[in-house]
């Protein structure tokens, strides 16, 4: 067995093991899951010397407190987090983009996301995870991915496979910059709305509901009032699609979304802002703006342009 | 064959194939589907068949709307597909413990609990698709006086093996979920196995189920 561990003193709210998901599924209704902010995701791993596609730790809110057991390791965690590291004489503040090395006997202790919903802990190796249609991303929904597809809990065991050779701590300054808005394109029922709920749905604000999850996020605010069928014959998903259903209160999908759904699409977040909207925590307020395809395009292919530059920097 | 194609979002394409809903447009969409899974055009990361509509997604940074279009297009479609037909007998407990949304369903469709018990049960269902959560069959069709809408708020959690109506379809939550359907009954056989990686659902598009109803006893006896 393997001689690296992680103890689970306290698994944090919502903590699983993430990676880059499981694609060509749909059609069962198995969906993509994965990283919830691919970019946080992506770099956590560089920092650490990972392959770009190894399993993170992603938490939501409150996240682990760990205890680390073995040889030398390097670890680093993303987001807008609060943590420290406990060595045997001291506890230091972490700062987040930058990693840290830690030995036989440190913990981690996750406290919180600061106005933000996701974090990830990348460690400098490979965890040693069941992989279903190759990921060990879990959806607890499905019971799907590593850790039977369940959130880890307090007193579980997590062995490394190997852990990385290269131990140098890297670092990059990086804030994740917080938008109200969100670039969407018209759906495709966008004409079962009223003028009115058309308006509505571009000018008005919508609050995050707290019955959020990485399924979908819940608006809350003015109703969005439809004049043709708040039903539809049920057909694909796809993540950022927003629906509405009778109440008028738009859903967005998530990354572990219904693969089919049945009420009406006003609309579909720009990929670009994707990352940026899963971080949007309950309370936070969100206005929509309209984008056009090609528009969205472009802004995509800067986006992933400055995910490289970035990336290409630790 | 596709009526229309427009984009969902940035990274998928919508293929509608019509409004109506019948085998004939189904097996139409499927077919698609299959010519497309086998090509295995480079950047398609996922494709969703369901009644009248296929949606191709997509991974934006190797290709795009443009793209994907011009190839769905321009490739012809087998004629011949081969749906595995099966036929499966479904167990399903319809006592006051499950069927959550009977009352609902007695108003809305003017109809007495017995009624729609004895309609649901004396007839044998089409599977047009499977989705929404993993292994989920949409089974069709329920007779014109047994349609309902959905809930006006979907709940947040429908318990496993829960097995509900919306207009003319039936379906089965193949794990807790969050749902909309108006539910009618529960199963205690498991209609998606995750262990089983290469065939992880019971019912597949093309099969045909029935429903046999259970007692409470039968029902707490069944996994034993």
């Amino acid at each position: 067995m393997s001689s690296n561990y992680l103890d689970i003193i306290r698994p944090g709210i919502n903590t699983t093991f993430q990676d880059k998901g499981r694609d060509h599924l749909y059609h069962i209704g198995i969906p993509f899951s994965g990283a919830m902010d691919n970019r946080n995701y992506l770099i956590a791993n560089k920092l650490v010397n990972n392959n770009l596609d190894s399993a993170v730790v992603e938490f939501a809110y409150q996240g682990p407190h760990i205890k680390y057991s073995g040889e030398k390791i390097n670890f680093a965690v993303t987001g807008d987090v609060i943590f420290s590291i406990k060595k045997k004489n001291a506890e230091i503040e972490g700062n987040c983009y930058q990693s840290y090395q830690i030995e036989n006997g440190d913990e981690i202790n996750i406290l919180s996301t600061n106005k933000s919903v996701y974090g990830y802990l990348a460690l400098g190796g490979e965890l040693d995870l069941k992989f279903q249609w190759n990921s060990c991303s879990i959806n607890t929904k499905a019971n799907i991915g590593s850790n039977d597809g369940k959130k880890l809990d307090t007193g579980q065991r997590i062995n490394f496979k190997k852990i990385n050779s290269n131990k140098d701590v890297k670092k990059i300054n990086y804030i994740n910059n917080k938008i109200e808005n969100i670039r969407v394109m018209k759906g495709t029922n966008f004409d079962y709305f009223s003028e009115q709920g058309k308006q509505t749905f571009y000018e008005k604000e919508f609050i995050v509901s707290k019955l959020s999850d990485r399924m979908g996020m819940r608006l809350e605010g003015p109703k969005i009032e439809n004049i043709v069928n708040t039903n539809i014959k049920s057909e694909g998903l796809i993540k950022g699609v927003i629906q509405v259903p009778a109440d008028g209160n738009p859903i967005i999908m998530l990354s572990d979304h219904g693969t089919v759904g049945g009420y009406p699409k006003i609309g579909a977040v720009a990929s670009v802002d994707y990352d940026r909207l899963v971080q949007m925590a309950p309370g936070s307020k969100i206005k929509f703006k309209e984008i056009n395809l090609s528009d969205a395009e472009t802004l995509f292919k800067l986006y992933e342009m400055e995910t490289q530059n970035l990336l290409s920097q630790i | 064959m596709i009526k229309n194609i427009s984009n969902l979002g940035d990274a998928a394409l919508y293929c509608d194939f019509g409004n109506e809903v019948n085998k004939s447009i189904n097996s139409q969409v499927i077919k698609y589907f299959k010519t497309i899974k086998e090509k295995k055009f480079e950047g398609i990361n996922n494709l969703t068949p369901s009644y009248n509509k296929l949606i191709i997604s997509y991974d934006l940074k190797k290709t795009n709307f443009k793209e994907v279009k011009n190839y769905v297009e321009n490739i012809n479609a087998k004629d011949s597909i081969d749906i595995n037909s099966k036929k499966l007998e479904i167990p399903v407990c319809c006592h006051d413990n499950f069927s959550m949304d009977i009352k609902r369903l007695e108003e809305i469709l003017k109809l007495s609990r017995e009624k729609i018990l004895e309609n649901f049960l004396n007839k044998e269902y089409f599977c047009y698709m499977t989705g929404f959560i993993a292994g989920m069959p949409f089974l069709g069709d329920l007779d014109e006086n047994m349609r309902a809408q959905r809930l006006e708020t979907p709940r947040v959690k429908v318990p496993k093996g829960s097995v509900a109506l919306t207009e003319q379809f039936a379906n089965i939550y193949t794990f807790e979920s969050p749902g909309g359907w108006n539910i009618l009954g529960n199963t205690p056989i498991d209609v998606f196995d995750s262990s089983k990686e290469d065939k992880p659902n019971l019912i597949n598009p093309g099969d045909t189920v029935v429903f046999k109803e259970i007692t409470l006893d039968q029902y707490k006896n069944y996994n034993e």
